[in-house]
Parts: C-alpha cells; sequence; structure tokens
C-alpha cells in the first residue's frame, strides 16, 4: 500500500508551489556545487546545469511549465530587487568609474550596437524566421528589460526569456576565453565587456572572478538595458529601410 | 536584512512609479537602481546591513534567471527547425559583442593615456 501514498503524495505537491520552489534551489546549487568542485570552470556554468536538471524532471514527470512556474516564480520575482541592488557594488567602485567616463560611454554604444546587429545579420544570413529574428534582437540585456523590448517591436516575449538566458551563459561560459585571446587583463574591462554582452548572468559570473569585474558587470548590464531600449527600435527601423 | 530588503523593494517600486508618470522606455527596477545609486552618493556612504545584503544577492544572481530558463521547454518544438542557425547566431554574436566591447574600451583607454602623456610632456 506504500505506492498509491506515494504516488497520492506526489500528486498533492506536484501541484503546489512548494515542490518547485524548493525543486529550482536544490537544482541550482547541485550545480553550483559541481561549478565550484571544478574551480568554477566556465564551462560547468551552474545556471546551465540547473536548467538541464529542471527541464528533465519535469519532462519524465509530465509537469507542464506553467505548474512549475507558479512555484519558481518567488525567486524569478527577486530579479528585480537585485538588479536594484547593483547600485551598491556600482557605488563602491563610483571613484574608478568616474575616472573612466569616456572609455566606458564609448565602448557601451560600440558593443550594445555590436550585439544587436550581429545576432540579426548572422540569424538572418542563417534563414531564422521573422518572428525568431525580432525576439533575438534584446538577447543580450537582462530578462526583464529585453522581454519589454520584444513585446515594443513585435517579438515574443517569452521566447525572448528564453533566448536571453542562452545569451548569458554562452557570455559567461565563453568570456575567459575571448577576453585571454585578446591579451585584455585590466578586470574593469572584462566585467564591462562580459556585461554588455551576456548581463546578469554574466555579471553573476564576474562578480565570482572579482568585485572589481562584478561592480563594472553590472553598469554595463545596467547601462546596456537602457541603451538597447533605445537603440534596438532604431536600428530595427533602419533594418527595414535597407 | 529586513531593512536592506525593504530599502531594495522601496526603490523597486519608486522606479516603477517614474517609468509609468514618465512613460521611459526603461523597467522600473533600473530606473530604482539609478535611483538608489543618487541616494547612496547623496548620503556619501552605504550602510553596512544593505552592502551585505546586496553582496549576498548578486553572489547568487544568476539563480534568479533558472526560471525563465527552464521555459526552455516551451519553446523548443516552436524553434526545433532553427535550433542551429539560432545557436550559431547567438554564440557568435555573443562572442562578438564581449570582443568589441573590450576591444573599444581598451582602444580609449589608451587613446587617453597617450593624450595626459602628451599633454605632460
Amino acid at each position: 500500500m506504500i505506492t498509491p501514498q506515494i504516488a497520492d503524495i506526489w500528486v498533492y505537491l506536484s501541484a503546489r508551489p512548494l515542490l518547485w520552489l524548493t525543486l529550482t534551489l536544490v537544482a541550482y546549487q547541485g550545480g553550483y556545487a559541481i561549478y565550484r568542485h571544478f574551480g568554477f570552470h566556465p564551462l560547468l556554468n551552474p545556471v546551465a546545469l540547473a536548467i538541464v536538471a529542471l527541464v528533465g524532471t519535469l519532462a519524465l514527470s509530465g509537469t507542464p511549465y506553467q505548474t512549475y512556474f507558479d512555484g519558481a516564480q518567488f525567486v524569478h520575482f527577486l530579479l528585480g530587487p537585485a538588479t536594484v541592488a547593483l547600485a551598491v557594488p556600482l557605488y563602491a567602485q563610483f571613484d574608478k568609474l568616474r575616472a573612466l567616463l569616456v572609455p566606458l560611454g564609448g565602448a557601451l554604444v560600440v558593443g550594445s550596437v555590436t550585439a544587436i546587429v550581429s545576432v540579426l545579420g548572422i540569424g538572418w544570413a542563417l534563414g531564422v524566421a521573422d518572428a525568431t529574428l525580432l525576439s533575438l534582437a534584446p538577447k543580450s540585456v537582462t530578462t526583464p528589460i529585453a522581454m519589454g523590448i520584444a513585446e515594443k517591436i513585435g517579438g515574443i516575449p517569452s521566447l525572448t526569456a528564453v533566448l536571453v538566458i542562452l545569451t548569458g551563459i554562452s557570455g559567461a561560459v565563453m568570456a575567459k576565453y575571448v577576453l585571454d585571446a585578446l591579451g585584455i587583463a585590466d578586470h574593469s574591462v572584462r566585467g564591462f565587456a562580459v556585461g554588455i554582452a551576456a548581463h546578469g548572468i554574466g555579471t553573476a559570473r564576474a562578480f565570482q572572478v572579482s568585485e572589481q569585474a562584478g561592480a563594472f558587470s553590472g553598469l554595463a548590464m545596467g547601462l546596456n538595458g537602457a541603451a538597447t531600449a533605445l537603440l534596438a527600435p532604431a536600428l530595427l527601423a533602419l533594418w527595414r529601410v535597407l | 536584512m529586513i531593512g536592506a530588503l525593504t530599502t531594495l523593494l522601496g526603490y523597486q517600486l519608486a522606479g516603477e512609479i517614474v517609468v509609468h508618470l514618465l512613460a521611459l522606455p526603461v523597467p522600473g527596477p533600473v530606473v530604482g537602481m539609478v535611483l538608489l545609486f543618487l541616494s547612496l552618493w547623496a548620503r556619501g556612504s552605504a550602510p553596512e546591513p544593505l552592502r551585505d545584503t546586496a553582496s549576498g544577492m548578486l553572489q547568487h544572481f544568476s539563480l534568479l534567471f533558472v526560471p525563465a530558463g527552464v521555459g526552455v521547454m516551451v519553446h523548443l518544438q516552436r524553434v526545433s527547425g532553427e535550433v542551429w542557425p539560432i545557436l550559431v547566431a547567438v554564440l557568435a554574436s555573443t562572442a562578438l559583442a564581449i570582443a568589441v566591447s573590450a576591444l573599444a574600451m581598451q582602444w580609449l583607454i589608451r587613446m587617453r593615456h597617450a593624450a595626459h602623456g602628451d599633454a605632460e610632456r
């Protein structure tokens, strides 16, 4: 008689927020433990590991995403206050930031345009459908901002959310190799570049490398959120004309 | 910790209100971040509980992206014919954006150093 009882408990729990909220934290901490065990190796990104584990669990148990999200939304909600919290490391690095105003502004504009135009160009050349292209355009900025932009330019916001996270993971994984290959050693430059291209997931990675890289990455993420909100609609209008 | 959390939520709320009142194209939390930054600047220091809470939150910032990322299961079918082009476009574009931003910033820093050097001579 044990099996039906377990089944009953499963039916009860699987429909409630607690289980999926808990599993989200467990999956992330499991991913993080693996990441830490291998000396924070960029290829073992904890977000990617957690997503794979959770998608596998949901698929095997036949649980719809909406049921999962009813629980996980409490974690999702914290994106807002965490974004506000970026002001604190930003303030701590303020003197360094002020000294670098022109290089930061220049890198922001060039980097933001590169992120938008290159994904549109490459995607278009490879035959990606229009609705997907529009959802890809704001891929380098943090989830809430990117979803807002996608909605405005005619993309699919929830698809954008997924593409944003794919971008963040790619950036966190590749940054070390790209920046090492270019011989860039300065942690403020490394952090800023990662923040422009790979928003919060890149910023999380940067904070694990150093406080300085993290602060510059957080700054870049905030600035590129604003820059992309302004640039993406304008660049798309230009794209359609050409 | 509760005080710091209240501060963060309060600034987010203020950010949302400003965005709606002024019809800004940026999300509320980003404006909240700017407002908090300005407050810290005006105050001249960051209170310790706020620093602790912020650094704790940001250390695991990437956890917060997991719920939206699991949404990939909903979209996998929609984009099933485009998975490879999307992957290539995202990977190449992200690597390019990192490289171009870093090179631009480094170049601008060197230009300025060169200019300062000239001025001193």
